[in-house]
């Protein structure tokens, strides 16, 4: 796994940025999530987010795909900054994202699930819809088969027709990296997206996470506590601690930096 | 045995996409549709389809309504009866005021009116939920029956605030008022019932009702994927009120043919809430089922006593109606809580493992 995660790395290295974040100041009443944090997303890469608990990694994501709105800082998507953008807006110019307990649509299959990725590109109107037979039915099949491809990728054909709400935890989060991907986004963030999984849904996970990103060239934000699967899937890591970005860099290095150490043994608040 | 999809394979996303995709589910439609048109008007009584057939089907329309809103986009509303006022009083105007106009345009035409209404009230939606949102909704329905109390030009001035339905013709047939036939009747509102049940089984597959679902299910994660939580939940408000504001139309000018405000009150807009909880959450057919059932189980108890030949008094029969009426709807809620469609869909899964238990 090792070796392809550094030829990204080199393919990378020269990308350009598709996403920065400059001195974002998150606070919560009088918590501060996020402290002057400024760091960037390369075309292509796979960046992942390191760090402890509450060290503020979600807030991250949430300000990117809009859910939380910083007090300071400016993020730059694509080329334009923006304040204040709602995440049905954010969603549209193409960053899609999944979370760290599972949003799906319980009441619905994982095709139909699936298929809720796709509603940002359709566009018949009521009308039209309400008929069904003709430009409707011509465009639900066009968008079911990207959807059945995106099943076939995630090996999930067995559990098309399941009601999501019934499915083991794993492959929940299989549905739901499935849903982010039907979005065809530039930029994919996941929310410790192994989260809770055994050995083997964990290496079927990272081959997927993998796959998207060299077969369909997707940029991809990864949080994630398993540092042998941060290590071995990322081109950049940052790391946070207390709403303090404390090291970004290549994995070897932020392995070894020293203040990345104690925070993660606990020493500098101690 | 009799019911399975075994040997039944799609080879295409269009036939696994169609409506009935299996073709037992497709010959029970169509027998339905033809003991509905072929049969029923032929042999039931005036007294069948005037008191039955009518106001259950009319209920279809509204439960549908309701179901859109609440079953499917899983927003709470308590405001169907003003809803199915603006309708009612809409097609009344209508009429009155243009008496050439197609009374079936009238119909279709009073539920642009409670659409246009329904999304004037839809809008706390945008910032409230759940309970919070049925008392909203029910500010609603006291508002627009206070207006049409209030002011005279909806009932024509009429001293006592009441409507009646003139008599209207189709193509020279008696459709509405007085002299109008039980079975024209009853044939105008199922074809409408069977267009409204097509087009609305039609959006929830689409775009639309997976955008609906998606915003009942988890509004948060419905943002990220693009859904604008404004537009999604105002469509389901503006389709909702208008499929009850056509069955307002017909309720009133169909079925009670002289109203007051007072058909219109609270009561009908649980009696609707009923229908769908008992029918099915977010289910075509159990808007029809819950409608049935909810319609014609008071009537068919109601006349029990005096056709098996019990002799018990109005009163006591009255009593024993209401008993047993809420007696039935508490005992199918414990039963299958996801209403009649689950229970229908349970026993197409006995049949299909039958004569094995499992
Ligand atoms: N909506 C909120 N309101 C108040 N405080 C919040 C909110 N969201 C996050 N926080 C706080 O911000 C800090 C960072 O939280 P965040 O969820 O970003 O951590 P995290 O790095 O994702 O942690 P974990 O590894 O546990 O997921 C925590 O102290 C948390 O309690
Ligand atoms: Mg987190």
């Amino acid at each position: 796994m090792r070796a392809p995660a550094t030829e990204a790395a080199n393919a990378t290295e020269t990308g350009k940025t598709v996403l920065s974040a400059e001195n974002i100041s998150l606070t919560f009443g009088g918590l501060k999530a996020l402290r002057d944090v400024s760091f960037d997303v390369k075309k292509g890469e796979i960046r992942a987010i390191i760090g402890p608990n509450g060290a503020g990694k979600t807030s991250m994501l949430n300000c990117i795909n809009g859910f939380y709105h910083p007090q300071e800082g400016t993020i730059t998507f694509k080329g334009v900054a923006r304040r204040r953008a709602r995440p049905d807006r954010i969603a549209r110019q193409g960053i899609a994202r999944t979370f760290q307990n599972v949003a799906l649509f319980k009441g619905m299959s994982t095709l139909d699930n699936i298929m809720t990725g796709r509603l940002t590109k359709m566009h018949t109107n009521f009308l039209l819809q309400a008929i069904y037979w003709g430009p409707n039915q011509r465009e639900e099949i066009a968008h079911r088969e990207v959807c059945e491809r995106i099943i076939d990728f995630l090996e999930i054909e067995h559990i098309r027709n399941t009601p999501v709400g019934r499915l083991p935890y794993g492959l929940q989060k299989r549905v739901e990296l499935a849903r982010a991907l039907a979005m065809e986004p530039d930029l994919l963030l996941l929310d410790e997206p192994m989260a809770g999984m055994n050995l083997e849904e964990k290496q079927d996970m990272c081959r997927f996470i993998l796959d998207t990103n060299h077969q369909l060239g997707t940029t991809i934000v990864l949080i994630e506590h398993d540092m042998g699967v941060v290590m071995d899937l990322s081109d950049r890591v940052a790391v946070l601690d207390y709403g303090n970005l404390i090291a970004d860099g290549r994995p070897d290095d932020v392995q070894s930096d020293q203040r990345v150490i104690d925070a993660y043994l606990g020493v500098s608040h101690q | 045995m009799f019911y399975r999809e075994a040997g039944q394979f799609k080879t295409s996303y269009a036939a696994d996409q169609a409506i009935f995709p299996i073709l037992q589910d497709r010959l029970f439609v169509i027998a339905v549709l033809a003991v509905a048109y072929l049969v029923i008007p032929f042999i039931s009584t005036p007294y069948f389809l005037v008191t039955i057939m009518i106001p259950s089907l009319i209920f279809c329309i509204a439960a549908l309504g309701l179901n859109v809103l609440t079953g499917y986009a899983g927003q709470l509303s308590l405001g169907t009866g003003g809803f199915m006022a603006v309708g009612a009083y809409a097609t009344f105007k209508m009429t009155t005021m243009f008496p050439e106009l197609n009374i079936v345009i009238v119909f279709l035409l009073s539920g642009v009116f409670a659409a246009a209404v329904g999304v004037l009230f839809g809008l706390p939606s945008l910032r409230i939920k759940g309970f919070y949102l049925a008392v909203a909704t029910l500010a609603a329905q006291f508002f627009l029956i206070w207006l049409f109390n209030r002011v005279g030009w909806f009932s024509n001035y009429d001293p006592s605030g009441t409507i009646s339905m003139p008599p209207r013709d189709v193509f020279g047939i008696r459709v509405v008022g007085s002299g109008a036939a039980p079975e024209v009747r009853y044939l105008m509102v199922l074809t409408l019932v069977v267009v409204f049940c097509l087009l609305v089984k039609n959006l929830v597959r689409s775009r639309m009702g997976r955008t609906w679902m998606a915003v009942r299910d988890m509004d948060i994660a419905a943002e990220i994927i693009g859904i604008r939580l404004m537009w999604a939940k105002l469509s389901a408000f503006a389709i909702s009120s208008y499929l009850c504001g056509v069955a307002g139309g017909l309720y009133f000018a169909v079925y009670l043919r002289t109203v007051e405000t007072i058909a219109f009150d609270v009561v009908l807009s649980f009696v609707v809430l009923f229908m769908i909880i008992v029918g099915g959450l977010g289910s075509v057919l159990g808007s029809i089922l819950g409608a049935f059932f909810i319609t014609a189980i008071p009537v068919i108890l109601t006349r029990a006593p005096h056709d098996l030949g019990i002799p018990i008094s109005v009163d006591m029969a009255q009593h024993l109606e209401v008993i047993i009426f809420g007696s039935l709807i508490i005992f199918f809620l414990i039963v299958e809580p996801h209403g009649l469609a689950r229970l229908w869909q349970i026993a197409k899964e006995k049949l299909r493992r039958w004569p094995f238990p499992y």
